[in-house]
C-alpha cells in the first residue's frame, strides 16, 4: 500500500488533489481511498487530505500516519504545524515552493530522506502562469507522477479532466505538465510500488 | 458499474434509482452531499418525476416526508447529529403513523460541546424511536442498504434509517459498483401504501389514542420490528440474487471460526478492526468480529448465536450512555444472558478521535488476556481529565469544562485567553 498525505491550506484545492489522485489510481485499475481530514473548512486554515492507493481493496480508515509521500502545498505551514510528523525514512517529500531547502529552514527535517526524494517545484507560479490562478493541487500530482511510479502522468491528465472539464481542465492539464517535465529533468524518477 | 466517487454522491445516485417521489432537505450544516446532489440530478430533470422541497429547518424535512408519504409518495430525506434531534418530534410520528420514509444519517457527534466529527450519538438517540436502523460497513454497503431500505420500509410499512459514518464514509472516495436501473427496478416494486390521504376519498390519520387502545398501537409497533428481523436477511438474500452481492442482513462475521475472542461492533471502523485481527491472527491470537448491520430491531437471536462458543466479547462502540456505559454492550449483554462469557465496553472514536491499528492493537491484545477494565475509553488523555478534576476539587469556579481542557490540550493558547 502507498499512502500520500497533502497539506495545504483552505481554498488550495487539497482535498480536491487526493480526490484526482484517487480517481488516477482507479483509472489504472488500483484500488484507492481518498479522504479529507475533517475540520471546518475556511479560506486559509491548514487542511490535510488522505490518499492510499493499492492492489487490493482497502479497509483501512485511520488517518494516514505513515506517509510514503508528503505534499506540501503551502511552505508557510512548516512555521505553523509540524507537517513531517510520520513520514517514513525512505519517503518523499514534494513542496510547493521556489526556494532552496536551506532557505525554507528544513534542513533538519529532510536530512534522514534518501537523496533526491525531496523535490521542489514552484506550482503557485506554475498555476498563476496557466491556470491564472494560485490553485497548486491539480500541478504538483504533475510533478508526484515524475517523482514515483506510483502514478502515470496520463491517469493524472484524464483525473484532473474528470474533475474539471472543459478549459480550466485544460489549463489544469498543461500546468500539471510543465510540473512534470521540471520534476522528472530536476529528479528521475525510480521504481516505486504502490 | 465501477466509479471512484465520494459516498454521499454514490448514497444519491443509489437514491435516485429507487425512484423517490418526494425529497425533502434542510440543505444547511448538518448535512451531507447527499441532498446536493439529489437536488441537482431534480433540477437537470436525471431525476424526473420527483419533487425536491427545500425547508427551513430538520423539523420541516421529516414533516414534509410525512406529508408526502402519507399522500402516497415514495419520499426521502437525510440529516445529522444535532439536526436530527431537531427533527426528533417527527422521528417519532413517521414510525408512529407507520409511513415507510427513508432517512440517511451521516453519523456525527452531538454537541455541547459543538463538534462536528464523526461518532455514532445521533442514530443512537433514535434508536427507540420505532425506525429501523441499519449500519453501513462501506460506502459500497451504504449504497446498497439504500435500495433494501426503500424495500424494507415498504413490506412492512415502517421508516428505516440508514446510518452511514460522517465524514468517514460520507466524505471518502473510494471505489463503488453503481447498479444498473433495471437491477434497481427488478429488486424494488413501486410503492404500494398502506394507507392514503386522498382529497377524492378523505380519510383522517394520527388519530389521538388513549389508555384504553395505547398499549395495543405501541405493542404492534414491536410486533412489526420483530418481523423484520425475518424479512430483512429474506431481503438480503434476494438483494444478493439479483446484484451479486453480499450486502445488509443483521450481522456478519470476520473470522470468528474458532475465536476465542469476539469483538462486536457497528459501521466503518469494522475495516481497521479488521486489518488489526489479521495480524493478530498471524501472531496466533483467535480473535474474530462480528459487525451489527441492523441496530433496530436488535438481533438477539442471530448475534446470540454468534457468540456463544467464544471466551469473550469486546463491545467497540462509538457512543456513551452518560451515567452508564456502553449502549451498544448493553444490548449485547441481552444476547450473551445465561452465558459466563465476559462482555467488556471500549468507547472510542467520540466526537472524531481517530481510531489507529496501533490503539486497537494494544486494546485487542490486553482483552485477549483479559485484563481489560470492564469499560474502557480508547486512547483517552487521563492526564488532562486529571487535571480537570483537581481544578474542580480545589476551585469554587473552576470555569467551563470544555474550554479549560482545550486549554490543558495546548488547541487553544492558555495566555490569550487566561
Amino acid at each position: 500500500m502507498f499512502q500520500i498525505r497533502i497539506h495545504g491550506r483552505g481554498g488550495q484545492g487539497v482535498v480536491s488533489a487526493a480526490e484526482m489522485l484517487s480517481v488516477a489510481a482507479f483509472l489504472e485499475g488500483k484500488h484507492a481511498q481518498a479522504v479529507p481530514s475533517f475540520g471546518s473548512e475556511r479560506m486559509g486554515a491548514p487542511v490535510v487530505a488522505f490518499c492510499r492507493i493499492d492492489d487490493h481493496p482497502i479497509r483501512l480508515r485511520e488517518p494516514v500516519l505513515e506517509p510514503d509521500i508528503l505534499i506540501i502545498q503551502d511552505p508557510t505551514l512548516f512555521n505553523a504545524i509540524d507537517v513531517f510528523n510520520g513520514l517514513t525514512h525512505d519517503g518523499h517529500l514534494l513542496i510547493n515552493t521556489g526556494k532552496s531547502i536551506e532557505a525554507l529552514g528544513i534542513e533538519n527535517a529532510t536530512e534522514h530522506l534518501p537523496g533526491g526524494h525531496v523535490c521542489t517545484v514552484p506550482a503557485t507560479d506554475i498555476a498563476l502562469t496557466h491556470v491564472k490562478r494560485p490553485v497548486p493541487n491539480a500541478v504538483l500530482l504533475g510533478a508526484l507522477s515524475a517523482i514515483t511510479g506510483v502514478i502515470k502522468i496520463d491517469s493524472v491528465i484524464e483525473a484532473i479532466e474528470t474533475k474539471f472539464p472543459g478549459k480550466v481542465g485544460q489549463a489544469n492539464i498543461t500546468a500539471a505538465k510543465v510540473a512534470y517535465e521540471m520534476a522528472q529533468s530536476s529528479h528521475p524518477k525510480e521504481a516505486t510500488h504502490a | 458499474m465501477l466509479k471512484q466517487i465520494e459516498g454521499s454522491h454514490g448514497i444519491a445516485e443509489a437514491v435516485a434509482m429507487c425512484r423517490p417521489e418526494v425529497i425533502c432537505a434542510y440543505p444547511i450544516t448538518p448535512q451531507t452531499h447527499i441532498v446536493e446532489d439529489l437536488g441537482a440530478m431534480v433540477k437537470s430533470g436525471n431525476l424526473s418525476k420527483c419533487e425536491f422541497i427545500n425547508v427551513e429547518s430538520e423539523f420541516a424535512a421529516l414533516s414534509v416526508a410525512i406529508g408526502s408519504s402519507a399522500a402516497g409518495a415514495r419520499s426521502y430525506t437525510a440529516t445529522a447529529s444535532q439536526g436530527l434531534l431537531y427533527m426528533a418530534e417527527a422521528v417519532y410520528n413517521a414510525s408512529g403513523l407507520g409511513l415507510p420514509i427513508v432517512m440517511t444519517v451521516g453519523n456525527r457527534a452531538i454537541g455541547a460541546p459543538i463538534n462536528i466529527w464523526n461518532d455514532q450519538s445521533d442514530s443512537m438517540s433514535m434508536r427507540d424511536a420505532g425506525w429501523i436502523q441499519l449500519f453501513a460497513e462501506t460506502n459500497q454497503e451504504a449504497l446498497d442498504l439504500h435500495i433494501q431500505a426503500f424495500r424494507i420500509a415498504e413490506t412492512l410499512s415502517i421508516p428505516v434509517m440508514v446510518c452511514v459514518d460522517g465524514f468517514i464514509l460520507t466524505h471518502a472516495f473510494e471505489r463503488m459498483d453503481i447498479p444498473e436501473q433495471a437491477q434497481v427496478d427488478q429488486f424494488l416494486p413501486p410503492f404500494e401504501p398502506r394507507q392514503v390521504l386522498d382529497p377524492d376519498e378523505p380519510i383522517s390519520l394520527g388519530a389521538m389514542v388513549g389508555p384504553e387502545a395505547f398499549t395495543e398501537v405501541r405493542y404492534l409497533a414491536h410486533h412489526k420490528q420483530m418481523q423484520a428481523l425475518e424479512l430483512i436477511p429474506e431481503i438480503a438474500d434476494d438483494f444478493k440474487h439479483i446484484f451479486g452481492r453480499d450486502s445488509g442482513g443483521l450481522i456478519s462475521s470476520y473470522r470468528t471460526e474458532d475465536a476465542e475472542t469476539i469483538i462486536v461492533t457497528l459501521g466503518s471502523v469494522i475495516g481497521t478492526i479488521a486489518d488489526v485481527i489479521d495480524s493478530m491472527r498471524d501472531a496466533g491470537h483467535k480473535i474474530g468480529a462480528v459487525t451489527l448491520r441492523c441496530y433496530r430491531p436488535f438481533p438477539t437471536a442471530a448475534l446470540r448465536e454468534a457468540l456463544k462458543d467464544c471466551q469473550r466479547v469486546v463491545v467497540f462502540e462509538k457512543c456513551l450512555a452518560v451515567g452508564m456505559g456502553g449502549i451498544v454492550a448493553s444490548n449485547v449483554r441481552m444476547s450473551t444472558r445465561g452465558f459466563t462469557t465476559p462482555v467488556y465496553t471500549v468507547i472510542g472514536g467520540l466526537g472524531g478521535r481517530p481510531i489507529t491499528c496501533q490503539s486497537l492493537k494494544q486494546l485487542f491484545e490486553k482483552a485477549v488476556q483479559d485484563a481489560l477494565d470492564e469499560t474502557t475509553f480508547l486512547d483517552i488523555k487521563c492526564d488532562i481529565v486529571e487535571r480537570e478534576l483537581a481544578r474542580e476539587k480545589d476551585h469554587s469556579r473552576p470555569g467551563a469544562a470544555a474550554e479549560n481542557i482545550l486549554r490543558d490540550a495546548g488547541v487553544v493558547d492558555a495566555a490569550k485567553t487566561a
